[in-house]
């Protein structure tokens, strides 16, 4: 377990040092905050509470995506990867310190959204909608945390980059993240449930709001786990027998 | 004592490429083994298969007497990660403190920095070190766990001279009597400056284990070149061949080559001595040992 520990901590301190994964991870997410949720929807707590819900959702996905697709595609061209390797240690610790240290940037990434909401908005929740929500986060990350492995195993770095780009903000905006729970463009609505965005921002909507999560979205969510961890163990397989084997 | 690596009958094929062929190696404590050859020879791929990244294709690899791809069996193995692989952001004491979380005694930072003169960058982060630093960090980085094996891959490519030497003072005063070091150079000095026992490989086979000083002689070739329309049969020819109406010929011994020559009464003119580098020496070993079997 402290070797676990161990990496976690030396991943993230590879990665905080580099000043634009910072700014990407913290700024935009609590930006699109300041810029689009607090002059449109600030004032009206219930209207305000919904609008955080969907930037935490936005910050989680965004930060899953680049985190681990570029960060494990570019650690694949390192040789400091098969190194590692050769310690006395196998592969667990380095995997599980990367899913640890991936998580820790998640929770960097939404933290600002949530000081934001905080003080310049009129959003609330107690104390056991905030538990609930983060419950509710941390199964709704799960799929983009295989999508990003899936990304990080399967491409090669600039492609991994590309991929990422491309996925990220129609993800937000087809999950309905940018407008208001059922007040989505009209196109958006009827393919938003089967996106995996959506199905996490139903979940954290209810947390923290009164609602009840779509039941489309949410068993689309569990199918988009299902399928994206059959397909990151297949990725993850893939590489470690080229490389490895 | 056992031999502390083994390779036993070993062959590795990545896909058509045969990198391996039958290979077959031990290494014993109290040794510096250097392995010689040209790139592509196979060296990587053995101090992989050692290394318990790779599995052989066929044969067998063995670490302290167990399958290298099992962890506790790499607790006493000090490998040398490319300097170019180090992680830019992280500082240099932080990566010797990463590696050191792996062992069960390690060596303490400050100690081993010292040993390889990096006190003084502890608190640098790798990216912004000198080729020669991130050199010797990465050779730095194998020693950290008290190790009783250490896999070196060319330890002191694009050194300086100064540096190189400094590099070999560290290596040289480690293996005791219960620890070795197997490295792989393609430049015949620097084995001959660390190791005491030479095996050179080319096109994935073994085709020499000796001291440095027989393979010295097996490779320290000289190629003798004329024109000539015809040449008689002459003793000490490794190799023969005739490009551009020119006849080459690769000997271990030039002198008593030209002597035959002259007093055979052939005629010949332009007449021209060089040394062959190592890469010719190679060339011609490594087709010598393919026509002697055929």
């Amino acid at each position: 377990m402290s070797l676990v520990l161990t990496h976690a901590r030396y991943q993230f301190l590879e990665t905080i040092r580099i000043p634009v994964a910072v700014i990407g991870t913290m700024f935009f997410p609590a930006a699109s905050m300041i810029f689009f949720v607090v002059p449109a929807v600030g004032d009206n707590a219930a209207a305000a509470t919904f609008a955080t819900g969907s930037m935490v959702v936005f910050a989680t996905s965004t930060s899953c995506l680049f985190n681990y697709g570029i960060g494990v595609s570019e650690d694949r061209a390192q040789p400091w990867d098969p190194f590692v390797r050769t310690l006395p240690a196998g592969s667990f610790p380095r995997f599980a310190g990367r899913i640890l240290n991936g998580t820790g940037f998640l929770v960097l990434s939404f933290l600002p959204v949530l000081v934001v909401a905080a003080v310049a908005t009129e959003a609330t929740a107690t104390a056991p909608q905030i538990l609930l929500g983060i419950g509710a986060l941390l199964a709704g990350a799960v799929p983009f945390t295989l999508m990003g492995l899936t990304i990080g195993y399967l491409l090669p770095s600039k492609a991994a980059l590309a991929v990422a780009q491309l996925l990220f903000f129609p993800l937000a905006f087809g999950g309905g993240l940018m407008s208001a729970p059922g007040r989505a463009p009209g196109w958006v609505e009827p393919i938003s449930p089967y996106l995996p965005t959506r199905g996490t921002a139903e979940l954290l909507w209810s947390a923290v709001g009164d609602r009840t999560p779509d039941t489309l979205a949410v068993s689309m969510l569990g199918a988009w786990t299902v399928v994206l961890a059959v397909v990151a163990t297949f990725a993850y397989r893939r590489d470690e027998g080229r490389r490895y084997s | 004592m056992p031999p502390l690596a083994r390779a036993i009958d070993v062959s590795r094929r990545y896909g058509d490429v045969l990198a391996l062929d039958r290979v077959s190696l031990d290494v014993n404590p109290g040794e510096i083994v250097g392995l010689l050859g040209p790139n592509g020879a196979g060296k990587s791929t053995l101090l992989n298969l050692l290394a318990g990244l790779r599995r052989p294709t066929s044969g067998k690899a063995e670490l302290f007497g167990g399958d290298p791809r099992d962890p506790s069996r790499r607790r006493r193995l000090g490998v040398t990660p490319q300097e170019t692989g180090l992680p830019s952001t992280l500082r240099v004491a932080e990566c010797v403190q990463f590696v050191a979380k792996h062992f069960a005694d390690p060596v303490p930072t400050k100690e081993l920095l010292d040993r390889f003169g990096l006190c003084e960058v502890a608190g640098r982060q790798t990216g912004g070190l000198s080729g020669g630093q991130k050199r010797r960090l990465a050779v730095a980085l194998a020693f950290v766990g008290r190790p009783r094996l250490v896999l070196l891959d060319e330890p002191t490519t694009g050194l300086d001279v100064t540096a190189r030497r400094a590099l070999w003072d560290a290596i040289r005063e480690f293996p005791g009597k219960d620890s070795a070091v197997l490295l792989t150079s393609h430049y015949l000095e620097e084995i001959a400056a660390l190791a005491g026992r030479v095996v050179v490989l080319g096109s994935g086979r073994v085709l020499a284990d000796d001291t440095v000083a027989s393979v010295r002689d097996l490779v320290a070739l000289r190629r003798v070149s004329m024109l000539a329309a015809e040449i008689p049969q002459l003793s000490g020819v490794v190799a023969q061949q005739r490009q551009d109406g020119r006849v080459e010929l690769m000997t271990a011994d030039s002198d008593s080559l030209v002597r035959q020559l002259v007093s055979s009464g052939a005629a010949f003119s332009e007449l021209e001595i060089h040394a062959a580098s190592l890469e010719e020496a190679f060339l011609t070993l490594t087709s010598a040992t393919k026509s002697s079997e055929q």
